[in-house]
């Protein structure tokens, strides 16, 4: 297969940046996105030309690293992937392809496609824990847990902190990732302890950092890989507000 | 010059760890504040150790080459953590755990750390459990278990097929909360580039900001290497793209030996290769094998139509299919460990019985799960790993069998430790996969995270205080001496010398070009000529490099080539030093199959009498070649036997 690729490139934060056309021959359909990044890659070293800069690293979709967005979508034309599990049988031969980093003033471009994300540590950092030391913590089957709870907990969970969801919404806001975490701990005795303060403090570091607000358009669900549910927006909202009512 | 002392302790196996905790020293709270530990790494080992560390009072430096700790390979373990908690009442113990691991690696681990291993197994449930990991539970709330290879117990617990994210999430929340505290400092994207040694101790390190490439230097009382295993020198492996071996191999070079470091993990249930540009391959849980089964036909006659297209393996009859892993170990059946049934689906496609065009595959069918529990059991216990290999493959496994091949997963061997994990440089300590300690020849499935958590949450929290507490007269290291002058300087000296070549490969091309000796010569089975040969064309790929990488850019800037090339040239001289050891080791055991050794069934023939020691590396200097140092390796606990699979 055959494809034209339009790809943004940007020297570093303070540059301006603009997109650039390449092209790529002879793709397998089973050849992943970003095997055909690093050909086109390959081919650039050889014509002496710098190599397209691209954040990734498990290829198997679950270490949140890929974050690139495709024909304007966040991690590209399908559904419960991730960039690294987008194969270009997924595309026509002959497509011509724009790719762009995230979009969000809370995820500044270090380099071309690669985004700086730590700002969704700083709102972990600020509440997304259960305050345990090493040690001194009862017997795993003394904490009784309904099937149900954990199920949801871990569907919760099950959120990669890619951030699609922030460069999926148009005001650039965070409630589903910090809801992800809020909720998932919510649904957990262990958690229950100090829901208050955690879902407080994390909105109010969401805030801080730059992220919009929540409109909900539930564009942030439509592109999430992992499929969380803006039912967590619901809960995480419910926390908010009984520890406001009760301050 | 260092001396191998295991620092083994004294006593019954079950009650050393016990006394040497009553043994070793402690520091006060008021002394911690004042040494420094630099931990590199932030995968299950590293986060946890970070954090524990942390909490206890310690002053935190922790790198990581991520974007952020939560990225680092551990999130991609899939099945399930051990832990010999009995709560199945399958008469599971610390004692059957610990003689699992010991003979699933084949006897070649050391039985002491393995026991502690198996003993500190449950803390790590209740921690886990307390930091809100949501493992999957059963209808009364308790929590539930899965079986895994090279046992007859159901003792791994699990949350769907993300356990390692899950338990890395935990680590990682726990090492946010000491960030928040003030007392650890996270330096994501950054790689470390060496070890800086003063007075032969491990004082500091030397990073890279992989952003901007600027090169800084920090000490430390004491430095913690929890970097992960070094698969990647295959090129195509199931490790993350920038998983690396660089940290454990500067550290050799700096003078912690290495141990075993041909013990290669070929895991057996991997999405198979598909083509020349693959840049990973695709693990698929070894939990699937609670539930699938593996097969190939019987008859070379519906290979070839497999292999046309013209029948689908659906229409192959039962009676056509021949089980293999059940009909030559009827006692364990699917879940034999890794190596072996590698090994055995190795001599199948090798017979002729390959089912894809290429022939190097075998099914992985949950035809008869389906039957029996229906598909939204299935569904709901493995649901996204069918996910996922739907998305690759294009195939569904609800209706035809997944297709799988091994592939390399996980390295066995690494920096040689003593009992408290500290390697031959004083203060310099490994954990995790980059240490040789726990899994011997082969690792059990579930163990990695098991042995990562145990390290960084409950072992070396209290064997490093025994260091530091020699430290407490030591003040901060003064990173302004010609020591750490030396060491940036010898950094900054290679990245220059790799732009100044300018050649016409790239970095992949020569990776490949090592990764394929890799895999034929040093893979699933070897022989003292492919090892021999592997050790001359790794040399020449090596000149290669030397003479004709093309790396583009300045060192200023993000430059991702710039990462793989210097990780590579690491990799280019770890490579020669597996297959020396795979040459030295005149027997098979576990993931190490020579061909020359095997018994008249085709299964792994140690040879105890000549070959049960840890064979550790010492490095003499460029162009010298590497001394070999033995740790023997006593069996108190466990007779030594033939492993058995079969009955």
């Amino acid at each position: 297969m055959n494809f034209t690729l339009k790809i943004w490139r940007q020297k570093d934060a303070k540059s301006k940046g603009g997109f650039e056309t390449f092209k790529v021959q002879d793709i397998s359909p089973d050849t992943s996105f970003l095997e055909m990044l690093d050909i086109l890659n390959n081919n650039l070293i050889h014509e002496g030309k710098d190599p397209i800069v691209f954040d990734h690293d498990c290829r198997e979709g679950i270490c949140g690293m890929c974050s690139l967005h495709i024909n304007g979508f966040a991690h590209g034309p399908d559904t419960e992937i991730t960039t690294c599990q987008l194969h270009m049988r997924k595309f026509k031969d002959g497509d011509t392809i724009t790719i762009e980093p995230w979009r969000s003033s809370a995820f500044p471009v270090i380099k071309d496609l690669a985004v700086d994300r730590s700002a969704f540590d700083k709102i972990l950092q600020a509440g997304g824990f259960i305050s345990v030391n090493t040690g001194g913590v009862p017997d795993a089957n003394s904490i009784l847990i309904p099937k149900k709870d954990a199920d949801e907990s871990m569907d919760a969970a099950a959120c990669i902190g890619c951030g699609a969801c922030v460069a999926t919404c148009k005001n650039g806001s965070a409630m589903l990732f910090v809801a992800a975490r809020v909720s998932s701990l919510a649904k957990l005795p262990q958690g229950r302890v100090e829901g208050a303060r955690r879902a407080k403090a994390m909105v109010a570091k969401m805030d801080e950092l730059g992220f919009g607000s929540c409109t909900n358009t539930r564009a942030c669900e439509s592109q999430c890989p992992k499929l969380i549910s803006i039912s967590h927006i619901a809960r995480l909202n419910r926390e908010f507000l009984k520890a406001k009512f009760r301050d | 010059m260092a001396i191998l002392d295991s620092k083994i302790p004294q006593g019954p196996i079950e009650s050393k760890w016990s006394k040497h905790k009553a043994d070793i020293k402690v520091v006060s709270p008021a002394n911690k504040r004042k040494l420094d530990i630099i931990v590199i790494g932030t995968g299950l080992g590293g986060a946890s150790a970070a954090a524990s560390l942390g909490e206890l009072g310690y002053n935190v430096k922790v790198f990581c080459i991520s974007d952020s700790p939560r990225r680092a390979h551990s999130i991609a373990a899939q099945g399930g953590i051990n832990a010999a908690k009995n709560y199945q009442n399958d008469n599971d113990s610390v004692y059957r755990l610990f003689y699992d691991t010991i003979k699933g690696g084949d006897y070649r681990a050391r039985e002491a750390n393995v026991y502690r291993l198996a003993e500190v197994s449950n803390n790590i449930i209740d921690q886990c459990v307390a930091q809100g990991v949501p493992f999957a539970r059963d209808y009364g709330g308790l929590l539930d278990n899965r079986s895994f290879g090279g046992a007859q117990v159901s003792r791994t617990f699990y949350a769907r097929g993300q356990t390692g994210q899950q338990l890395l999430l935990g680590a990682y929340a726990a090492l946010n909360r000491q960030i928040a505290a003030g007392s650890v400092k996270s330096f994501p994207r950054h790689e470390i580039m060496d070890i800086v040694m003063v007075d032969g101790k491990a004082r500091g390190v030397i990073a890279r900001n992989l952003t901007t490439g600027e090169i800084t230097r920090h000490g430390a009382h004491a430095v913690v290497m929890a970097t992960g295993g070094y698969g990647n020198v295959f090129f195509l492996s199931t490790n993350a793209m920038n998983s690396n071996g660089s940290a454990a191999w500067r550290a050799y070079k700096k003078g912690a030996w290495f141990a075993n470091p041909c013990f290669t993990q070929i895991h057996p249930t991997c999405i198979p290769v598909h083509g020349t540009q693959q840049s990973k391959l695709t693990l698929m849980s070894e939990s699937l094998r609670n539930d699938g089964r593996i097969w190939v036909p019987k008859n070379k006659k519906d290979v070839e139509l497999l292999r046309a297209n013209l029948i689908k393996p659906s229409e192959i009859a039962e009676e056509d299919r021949d089980y293999y892993l059940e009909r030559r170990y009827p006692a364990f059946g699917n879940l034999v460990p890794r190596d072996v049934a590698s090994r055995a689906a190795k001599e199948r496609c090798d017979a002729g019985f390959g089912v894809n065009e290429t022939g190097l595959a075998v099914f992985l069918d949950f035809k008869t799960a389906i039957e029996r529990l229906g598909k939204d059991v299935i569904r709901a216990r493995y649901g996204n790993l069918f996910q996922m290999y739907e998305k690759i493959t294009d195939v569904n496994p609800y209706e035809e069998p997944m297709q799988i091949y091994p592939a390399v997963h996980y390295t066995m061997g690494g920096i040689w430790v003593d009992y408290n994990l500290m390697t031959t440089i004083p203060g310099l300590y490994a954990i995790g996969e980059a240490n040789f300690s726990d899994h011997g020849a082969n690792r059990l499935g579930a163990s990695a995270l098991m042995q990562g958590l145990a390290d960084g949450y409950f072992v070396l929290p209290y064997t490093i205080g025994d260091y530091l507490s020699h430290e407490i007269q030591s003040p901060k290291v003064d990173i302004n001496t010609p020591e750490f002058e030396e060491a940036e300087k010898a950094v900054k000296d290679k990245i220059a010398q790799i732009f100044s070549i300018k050649g016409t490969q790239t970095v992949d091309d020569l990776h490949k070009k090592l990764g394929h000796i890799m895999w034929e010569c040093v893979g699933m089975a070897r022989t003292k000529e492919s090892l021999t040969k592997a050790i001359e064309e790794i040399k020449k790929v090596r000149e290669e490099f030397w003479k004709d990488v093309r790396v583009p850019g300045t060192n200023d800037e993000f430059n991702q080539e710039l990462e793989k090339a210097l990780r590579l040239a690491d990799f280019l001289e770890l490579g020669e030093l597996m297959a020396k050891d795979g040459l030295n080791r005149n027997e098979s055991c576990g993931g190490h199959f020579r061909e020359e050794y095997q018994t008249p069934e085709g299964e792994a023939l140690r040879d105890d009498e000549h070959y049960a020691y840890v064979a550790v590396w010492e490095y003499k200097g460029e162009g010298q070649e590497p001394e070999l140092h033995k740790e023997e390796l006593h069996f108190e606990a466990i007779k030594l036997a033939q492993r058995n699979y079969k009955d």
